[in-house]
């Protein structure tokens, strides 16, 4: 066991026992408040160039297995956990978390008290940190030359190469057997979780992926009945060139939007976003349907939201976050486009949205009647 | 949709007295409901037949009914309060049954009374086995297969179509007798035979076997809106097979990834809805197929449970008092977490873990089975927070104060040899033995060795048993390996491997003896829950030692926040708990304060009554302007809700960490006569450590308790005690014994619950006690026993005052009913002493208040006096809260725990205007329950050793109507007619006439055993004879299995007449006949009687009651 700390850049350390891969590594560190799904979140790619704190406290008690990934590697920058399970207990389990760390080059830290680093996160705000065996100040060096959240498109490091099919649904872990594809959506992947994609399949659609950089010639050229938008990491802003895409879908096709491409859209649309204090991240976020007045527990995982404020006249809110009033979720009704800020695919997280995939398949068919 | 309108006036029914299976939990809930639904600004009314409730205190409800939770009085009440809803979600399994007893009796309908929070065809749904099953195979889940059945071919079609292992189920036996697991197709026959035998319907279920599946429970809850959340996921320990209740359980869920959690998430989203709870919590239990995931539904309770209290105190989230709003109309998302301050429409998530252990009280029933089943055993628990299960696991371990320090090995305590061989004689034959024999019992053998010990464990822990947690650990210590012990308890690989990791780590520590700890080392082993004690033990130092270096070191517990929120938010409420980390949370004010230590887990003598008092101390410091702080480490109680008081450290009351709170909080003083024997333990090693204790003093609970000095204040004061003396060791006791007589009370010093206290008539039964007691204060280094002349014909007298150290305050003069030698909490009281001659009553109070003012307590104490005719002696004393203190309250509406509290906080009686005894103009009587229905096989005569698990009330214009309310609340029915059986010693024979002769005047057959027929006969009293059970069939016992009798009063005297009438007692609990085993019960069961036949009685609430209460 290695001496190992995680240090922030505003100087606060906590130490640990290094696990995962070796060496060093930088970050945004936030936290999330699952207590189940560590696989489904290290293998989101939304968290690409953060470093990921558990606050449940121990972690790989099920080991890894290949059903539960949400992409093909982990993105996220570090893993910070209280205690790692050494060896599961799991039916579906191939191998420990420990391996698929250091198998994945990703940097690690147990021991650390995450309750203390949540707090400071909390009071402090979302920063950037290093996670390392090396001597602290080295630590806090890296940490402070790291480049800041804001400002950054992190969607080239973790979007699909190239385009492709995708016919994948939910199988038995769904509510049922997939419908049958009847509407061609065309995914724009900004670091989409697989799970999005199997929730389109199981809604009765035909699903081509494309890359982040596809532009909107492109995308219309596929003929699509619907064009998705995925979520994704970084600063929404500065993903100007899928702005400019969505721009120019707006109108010609039903749009929907998850989490990074709910803020794609409202900036398409002329709203501005901004940084929040550490986000939300976490299983258990109560979001009010403003049309249906239900409730939804939902999977967030955001650290920018959209103004409220900011959204034109054609736009409308139509979800609000029940804790702190954020924008969950808006929709302009004459482009046939709408998106919410969370995650109706959940994984990890309850499914209480998974209705809103019905709703885009829903004006998919408008549209096209 | 916001709260309802047209609803003002709701009733809320409670749960009855503590059961097995029925406990503070309900008080929990029924206290937050009242509470919620007076804020609401609703007229609350209140039923509930236990006194020592919270939600009983007069000013928790506008009009609260202490009366039996029968159905015909449950009408009466609703036809005088014509309230406009009532609520019977929050009151266990007693209010839900009442509630469709209302529907079924069509009381809800003619009074126009709606039935709020669970709907009628919602209950049913969820309770009938076939209509549940039927409504989770129309939303497509799965329970275990099983199909009742009424014939050996329709039983071998359903076996070979289910497949074996097979469970049976016969129908309507008690304790599930004639049923269990069959493993092999060859054993089938003779198993379903045998089972068609027992069961009175010949009827029994044939049911897939889920033995050793894991089992989950998920707390839920739903508004009307269809909003929906799980507040939380509970693991089991214990694989299917074992109650939950007896089970040891996790929050939040252990093994399951994200996909499976959600698939069942999902299934109790659609249970909750497809059942139609449309307002309020269910728990819903699950089994899961280990080797594929498959998912069966179990059950689920369309009500809160014992679980959901569980749950929120696991998570901070207030069940009930959310459910009781929804049910008048909120939805969740108008509701707030008072935590957090956020929305309460969300799904808790915590960054701890929390284990609950349950408390057996095997010792109090000799003769009961042993095993842990599908029915629930355990009288209590445990609840501990840490930061791993590992560290929750053994704090748990150590708040259930069974005298295990965590996970403590026995090896070397128990011939597990020995257990092995008890355990095969119990299983070949059904014959219940003594599990854990005393060593010294059991002679000299060569000493096992290891693989001995090892196969020997591997074959006991395949039993389901109250201790098998510390079996397994010890199986670990000798070298089991994971697949034996996998193969032998289908406890999760996961539990076994945490259980591997304590196992390591003690033998880390063992290897350092004889050096100093590093400061990793000691860090690492109190991260894992290692108390300061055991880490002592294993290093073969002395504690203090041990304690000293680790302060030195700087290694101290952190105070981390239950917040609903893992820290997502600040949390407003301080609800701690103590891990290892680097930032303490515990942010103490500096207002002045005072520390309650509460009872831990219940038992069986100390229980809801102790919870209650520390819960009023709570409320009296507030009212004078304290900070309170609260210690306990009971998930069922309301001392233990986040809201009763200002602070609240969930924690073991164990030395080490009640040091801690101490010092992180610096109060005042610490209140330890409130919380029954557990904080009394603590008194004088904390006034040791220089804490301040309030009330009373360390030194004078101990002089109280200490019996040599005991009899130094008796003399000097001039009161009498019964003749004894004290015996260190057998011969000793011989001679105390011959020097006073036969029969004699024996007890080990320092007990509670009156445990291991007998009579015993001879030498032989003597040396007999002997080899049992020691076992008994296995904790306890005295082996010294207090020998007592037992005073047989005496009434027995309960007496609680408040002293300030100046002036003595009577609060309350009981009679038991019941003569001495039976418990003072098994038998029932009255209150006032209905009688006693005037000269007797001032003796009591004058001795009262000498034994007070010379102790100098300074806040509650209780006396015990023996009356013989018109000699009154003093049984004995305790300077603290007594089991009686809340029925007191009940019974006068004087709040006796609030005033001692307040008088240990300084004040003076006078300045608090508590100067005269509380003197009712009704009638009160206290009655206990038991719970032998859970034991066959224990004999369920009254003794000295306490074994009832509750108590109710009875209140009444007369001593007949308020005893005959008691009865009826204890679910006993007198009868109106047909015969009565009276069986009496010589000494009762002419009081056996008057009875007689009240029951033939009342219109009874009289039936009696040969000698208490003559007597009948020559006074007069026409009687027909019928066999004691020893001359032969047709004999009483094969009468009460016809049905024959309707109540059964029998007196017997010396140890041989007790074990003859045994089996009669036994089949008159199983026929549910009312019994009475003393001239001076009977003789109020037939005034009840009488007054039964005088026509229709009237329920009042106690506040009404109280009104007319004098004082003098």
């Amino acid at each position: 066991m290695q001496h190992a700390h995680l240090v922030l850049a505003d100087g606060t350390r906590f130490s640990g026992t290094a696990i995962g891969a070796s060496g060093e590594t930088t970050g945004e560190v936030v936290f999330t408040t699952g207590m189940t799904g560590y696989q489904e979140v290290l293998t989101d790619p939304s968290y690409c160039g953060q470093i990921v704190t558990m606050t449940a406290p121990q972690m790989g008690n099920t080991g890894v297995n290949p059903e539960d990934l949400e992409a093909t590697r982990p993105f996220l920058s570090g893993f910070v956990v209280h205690e790692l399970c050494p060896a599961p207990s799991s039916w579906r389990a191939t191998g420990t978390l420990d391996e698929y760390l250091r198998e994945h080059g990703i940097v690690g830290i147990a021991g650390v008290d995450t309750r203390a680093v949540t707090r400071h996160v909390r009071d402090f705000g979302a920063q950037m940190a290093a996670i390392g065996t090396a001597d602290p100040e080295r630590l806090l060096a890296l940490a402070k030359a790291a480049p800041p959240m804001t400002g950054r498109d992190l969607t080239g490091e973790v979007t699909s190469a190239a385009t492709h099919e995708w016919t994948e649904g939910t199988g038995v872990w769904g509510p049922g057997p997939a419908a049958s594809p009847r509407h061609h959506v065309v995914a724009l992947d900004l670091g989409m979780k697989r799970n999005i994609l199997r929730c389109l399949v199981d809604a009765g659609c035909r699903v081509t992926v494309v890359p982040a950089r596809t532009d909107a010639a492109t995308i219309l050229g596929l003929a699509p009945d619907g064009v998705f938008l995925s979520n994704g990491p970084g600063d929404p802003a500065a993903v100007g060139y899928a702005i400019e895409a969505v721009r120019a879908l707006l109108g010609r096709v039903p749009l929907f939007g998850i989490c990074l491409g709910h803020q794609i859209l409202s900036l398409a649309i002329g709203a501005t976003t901004y940084k929040l204090k550490f986000g939300h991240r976490g299983l258990n976020q109560p979001v009010k349907d403003l049309v249906t007045g239900r409730i939804e527990i939902t999977t967030q995982n955001h650290g920018f939201a959209v103004n409220v404020d900011s959204l034109p006249a054609d736009a409308k809110l139509t979800h609000l976050h029940l804790n702190d009033g954020t924008c969950m979720g808006i929709e302009v009704p004459s482009k046939r486009a709408f998106s919410v800020q969370y995650h109706p695919e959940a994984a990890a997280g309850p499914h209480d949205s998974r209705y809103l995939f019905e709703r885009f398949v829903a004006s998919m068919e408008r549209a096209a009647a | 949709m916001p709260r309802r309108d047209d609803l003002q006036k709701i009733l809320l029914i409670g749960s009855g007295p503590i059961v097995i299976g029925q406990a503070c939990e309900f008080d929990y809930s029924g206290t937050q409901g009242a509470k919620a639904l007076r804020q609401e600004g609703y007229e609350v009314i209140l039923v509930n037949s236990n006194p020592a409730t919270i939600m009983t205190d007069p000013q928790m409800a506008d009009r609260t009914y202490v009366e039996p939770l029968t159905p015909e009085v449950l009408e009466r009440i609703l036809e005088r309060e014509r309230p406009d809803a009532v609520l019977p979600t929050l009151g266990g399994q007693t209010a839900l049954n009442l509630a469709l007893a209302m529907h079924d009796r069509g009381v809800l309908e003619r009074l126009g009374i709606e039935l709020i929070g669970a709907r009628v065809d919602a209950i049913r749904k969820a309770e009938e086995r076939e209509l549940f099953k039927q409504a989770m195979e129309k939303i497509g889940l799965e329970c275990a297969r099983a199909r009742t059945c009424r014939t050996v071919e329709d039983a071998w079609a359903t076996a070979e179509e289910i497949g074996f292992p097979i469970i049976l189920r016969p129908s309507l036996t008690m304790g599930g007798s004639g049923g269990g697991i069959v493993e092999r197709r060859e054993d089938f026959d003779r198993a379903i035979r045998w089972a068609f035998q027992q069961s009175p319907v010949h009827e029994c279920l044939v049911e897939e076997s889920v033995l050793g599946w894991k089992e989950f429970e998920l707390e839920v809850i739903r508004d009307r809106a269809d909003n929906f959340a799980v507040i939380c996921t509970i693991e089991n320990f214990d694989p299917m097979g074992v109650h939950t209740g007896d089970s040891i359980t996790v929050a939040p869920a252990m093994t399951l990834t994200d996909r499976e959690y959600q698939r069942m998430r999902d299934a109790g989203r659609k249970i909750i809805t497809e059942i139609g709870v449309d307002t309020g919590g269910s728990n819903i239990q699950f089994s899961v197929d280990p080797k594929t995931g498959r998912l069966l539904v179990i059950e689920m309770n369309p009500r809160v449970s014992r679980s959901s209290a569980l749950a929120s105190k696991a998570t901070g989230y207030p069940i009930a008092k959310i459910a009781a709003k929804l049910a008048v109309g909120y939805t969740l998302d108008e509701l707030r977490n008072d935590i957090t301050g956020t929305s309460a429409a969300f799904e808790p998530t915590i960054d701890y873990v929390v284990v609950k252990q349950p408390r057996f009280a095997f010792e109090k029933f000799r003769g009961a089975d042993p095993r842990l089943t599908t029915q629930m055993k355990s009288v209590g628990e445990s609840m501990a927070i840490g930061k791993t299960f590992k560290e929750a696991l053994q704090k748990a371990a150590r708040s259930l104060e069974i005298g295990r320090d965590g996970l403590s090995s026995l090896l070397g305590r128990v011939d597990y040899r020995d257990v092995r061989d008890q355990l095969r004689v119990l299983r070949a034959t059904g014959e219940v033995v003594d599990l854990v024999r005393p060593l010294a019992l059991l002679g000299d053998r060569p000493e096992a060795t290891t693989e001995e010990l090892r196969e020997a464990l591997l074959e006991i822990i395949r039993t389901p048993l109250a201790e098998r947690l510390w079996y397994v650990v010890d199986a670990i210590r000798v070298g089991a390996t994971e697949d034996e012990l996998y193969e032998a308890t289908w406890i999760d690989r996961w539990f076994l491997r945490q259980l591997r990791e304590i196992v390591d780590e003690e033998r880390a520590l063992e290897a350092t003896k004889g050096r100093p700890l590093a400061v990793e080392e000691l860090a690492r082993a109190k991260r894992m829950g290692f108390s300061d004690s055991r880490i002592a033990t294993l290093r073969d130092e002395p504690v203090a030692a041990q304690r000293e270096s680790r302060e030195g070191a700087g290694v101290e517990r952190i105070y981390a926040r239950v917040d609903t929120c893992a820290a997502e938010f600040v949390a407003l409420t301080p609800y701690l708990y103590s891990t290892w980390g680097e930032q303490s949370e515990a942010a103490p004010t500096e207002r002045e304060k005072v520390m309650i230590l509460g009872g831990g887990p219940n038992r069986i003598g100390q229980g809801i009554e102790f919870d209650y008092c520390c819960v009023h101390a709570a409320f009296a410091l507030q009212e004078l302007g304290y900070e309170t702080i609260m210690v306990n480490c009971n998930p069922e109680t309301v001392s233990t809700d986040y809201d009763t008081s200002d602070r609240l450290y969930f924690e073991p009351l164990a030395f080490e960490d009640v040091m801690a709170i101490v010092r992180e909080e610096k109060p005042k003083g610490v209140i330890v006569q409130l919380g029954g024997q557990t904080p009394l333990k603590l008194a004088v090693p904390l006034a040791r450590a220089g804490v301040p204790i309030l009330g009373t003093s360390a030194d004078a609970i101990d002089r109280a308790e200490d019996r040599e000095r005991f009899d130094e204040i008796l003399e000097k004061l001039g009161l009498r005690r019964p003749d004894g003396g004290i015996a260190r060791g057998m011969t000793q006791a011989f001679e105390v014994a011959a020097r006073i007589g036969y029969p004699v009370v024996v007890r080990p010093s320092y007990v509670l619950g009156g445990r291991a206290m007998e009579i015993v008539h001879s030498d032989d039964e003597l040396r007999e006690y002997f080899s049992k007691a020691l076992e008994a204060v296995e904790d306890a280094e005295t082996q010294t026993i207090l020998v007592d002349e037992f005073l047989e014909d005496a009434i027995e007298v309960d007496v609680d005052a408040v002293c300030d150290g100046k002036r003595v305050v009577i609060g309350g003069v009981m009679q038991h009913i019941e003569e001495a030698g039976v418990h003072s909490g098994d038998s029932s009281m009255v209150l006032p002493a209905h009688a006693l001659p005037p000269e007797v009553l001032g003796a009591i109070r004058s001795s009262t208040r000498a034994l007070a003012l010379e102790l100098g307590v300074v806040g509650l104490m209780n006396v015990q006096f023996a009356v013989r005719g018109s000699r009154v002696f003093v049984i004995e004393v305790n300077p603290r809260a007594s089991r009686t203190v809340p029925f007191i309250g009940k019974a006068t509406g004087v709040p006796l725990a609030q005033i001692a509290v307040k008088v240990m906080a300084g004040k003076t009686l006078d300045e608090l205007g508590f100067t005269k005894e509380p003197w009712p103009q009704h009638v009160a009587v206290k009655e206990s329950v038991f719970p032998f229905h859970k034991f066959p096989g224990v004999d369920t005569i009254l003794g000295p050793e306490m074994r009832s698990t509750g108590e109710v009330m009875g209140v009444g214009e007369t001593f007949p109507e308020a005893f005959l309310k008691a009865i009826w609340a204890t679910n006993v029915d007198l009868p109106r007619s047909g015969r009565v059986f009276l069986s009496v010693r010589d000494a009762d024979k002419q009081a056996a006439c008057d009875l007689g002769f009240r029951l033939r005047e009342l219109g009874f057959e009289v039936v009696a055993t040969g000698g208490t027929r003559e007597a009948l006969a020559r006074n007069g009293v026409e009687a027909s004879r019928v066999n004691k059970v020893l001359e032969g069939s047709p004999h009483i016992v094969d009468l009460l299995r016809a049905g024959d009798v309707g109540m059964v009063i029998n007196t017997t005297e010396g140890a041989e007449a007790i074990r003859d009438s045994r089996s009669l007692r036994r089949e008159t609990l199983l026929a549910g006949i009312p019994y009475f085993t003393t001239v001076a019960a009977a003789s109020a069961a037939v005034a009840a009687i009488e007054r039964m036949a005088e026509g229709p009685f009237e329920v009042r609430s106690l506040q009404e009651y109280h009104q007319n209460v004098r004082f003098r």
